[in-house]
């Protein structure tokens, strides 16, 4: 379980003007739910994300998760490490003990059999978001946190990545975290959606979708989109 | 018009330019010695002789493994600290501003002053000689190293704090591989300069290589000889460059996207 327990945040320019990113939050995602954080571009999702992983830690709060604590993050950009292959990319991951593991069936499922050996240059954005995520599974976290992992694709190949991802999520659950401004997407892969205001980001909305994401048509996604846009729409841009 | 071509006859005429600069050199150079037809200036083919007896006496070989030998000796003492310093430096403004004065000085003092002073503390000998070379050598490794520390990119270091990276795993694979074009750039810089101090080192204080070679064929005013030597440690330097040091720039840089 994780525990979200952020007071806010603030930045300060060079000429000491400040900038309130983040609001109150507090948060509470169970274990092996998937939640999705939807907002406003600028609004300090990817903030909040950053606050929660550890890499900004100039906030007053806590955010606890049980357990080992071992957590995941794909990243908006793939991040691979451009001198290595894919799957050392993969397997420097992971801690000692587990380096050695079998990812036969991870490579085939996210079709990156062929590519283990490639360098991320030699591979598409797609695939490079596809090992991404493979490093991300690989782990077996506890904690997985997606940083809008399919921005700047084409519509079909994003779409292509929603599938394997909620495919991946089902053969390997954890407690996934992510920030998007899709609402389709949100719609499509979330059990509890967070709609966060304008900055300072605060929650407006918490919406929880009890059919299970494998069960969802066509029209229950739209319905659940249309009801983000009301949410969006009740909550003008000051 | 011909907009591309493929690579296989362009690499015949870089070759044939290569061999062409080479050819007009030393027709230039016979001309010029065959016009002046001094002492001073001797031909091709009396440097030729030279080499050749100084081969056969055996003094060739030895003086040069000697100065190889110093060149190596201080080019990894001077990589070591200097890229140890440099990085500490770049990732640390604290340390920096600290160091900064004393890196300034170290920059500016001149090779001689170190080679003597060296010398004088520590006596005529080997370590001394050695160790002047590097200590001229570590201030530019430091400042290309910082350089490469401060550049490195933020996205990874994340990256690897998010997978609980070791502290030796981010170093092997997170910092030094981005450091490797530093590494590079000051392993080039670094093997010229050090040469042509060691040489200095050996003409003050050593009784041996290519430096106390060319100070007793100045006093005899051979200069055959001692352009003999210069070429052949020239030669030297052009193998390390094709042999090792391009070949391993290549395998260290086998993932970067291939470009013309």
């Amino acid at each position: 379980m994780l525990d979200v327990n952020i007071e806010g945040r603030k930045f300060t320019a060079a000429d000491g003007a400040t900038l309130h990113a983040v609001g109150q939050l507090k948060f509470k995602l169970a274990a092996a739910s998937f939640t999705c954080i939807v907002g406003p571009s600028g609004c300090g999702k990817t903030t909040t994300l950053r606050m929660i992983l550890g890499l900004d830690q100039e906030f007053a709060g806590h955010v606890q998760l049980s357990g080992k604590g071992t957590v995941a993050a794909v990243f908006q950009e793939p991040r691979l490490l451009p001198w290595r292959t894919v799957e050392q990319n993969v397997r420097l991951a992971l801690p000692a003990e587990q380096a050695q593991a079998n990812l036969d069936d991870l490579f085939t499922e996210l079709g990156l059999s062929d590519m283990r050996n490639f360098f991320p240059a030699e591979l598409s954005l797609g695939l490079a978001r596809r090992a991404a995520l493979a490093r991300a599974f690989a782990l077996q976290p506890q904690l997985l946190v997606l940083d809008e992992p399919f921005v700047s694709l084409d519509d079909i190949t994003a779409e292509r990545l929603r599938r394997l991802l909620m495919k991946l999520w089902h053969a390997r659950p954890t407690t996934a975290l992510m920030v998007t401004h899709n609402l389709h997407e949100a719609a499509l892969l979330a059990d509890r959606i967070i709609v966060f205001s304008d900055r300072p980001a605060i929650i407006i909305e918490s919406i929880d979708i009890e059919q299970p994401q494998a069960e969802r048509h066509a029209k229950d996604i739209d319905a659940v989109v249309l009801r983000l846009r009301g949410v969006i729409q009740q909550n003008p841009e000051e | 018009m011909l907009i591309a071509q493929g690579s296989a006859t362009l690499n015949w005429r870089t070759l044939l330019t290569t061999v062409g600069s080479v050819a007009v050199l030393l027709v230039l150079w016979f001309v010029v010695a065959d016009l002046l037809d001094d002492r001073s200036f001797p031909p091709p083919a009396k440097v030729g002789a030279a080499l050749l007896t100084e081969y056969r006496s055996g003094d060739l070989l030895f003086n040069l493994g000697m100065t190889l030998m110093r060149v190596i000796a201080a080019f990894f003492v001077a990589m070591f600290i200097g890229s140890a310093i440099g990085i500490l430096l770049g990732m640390s403004p604290t340390v920096n501003r600290f160091a900064d004065p004393w890196l300034i000085l170290l920059l500016n003092i001149p090779a001689l002053v170190i080679i003597v002073l060296a010398y004088i503390w520590f006596g005529l000998n080997e370590s001394a000689a050695v160790g002047a070379v590097a200590l001229n050598k570590i201030p530019n490794v430091i400042v290309t190293l910082r350089e490469g520390a401060r550049a490195l990119n933020p996205e990874f270091t994340e990256m690897a704090r998010v997978y609980r990276f070791s502290t030796w795993k981010k170093l092997r694979h997170v910092v030094l591989p981005q450091l490797q074009p530093f590494f590079a750039a000051a392993t080039r810089s670094g093997i010229a300069l050090i040469w042509k101090i060691v040489l200095i080192v050996e003409l003050l204080g050593r009784s041996n290589g290519v430096g106390f070679q060319i100070h007793i064929y100045f006093q005899l005013f051979d200069v055959a000889t001692i352009l003999a030597y210069t070429l052949s440690f020239v030669a030297v330097m052009l193998v390390i460059e094709y042999a090792i040091l391009q070949p391993l720039e290549r395998r260290t840089s086998r993932w970067r996207p291939a470009r013309a």
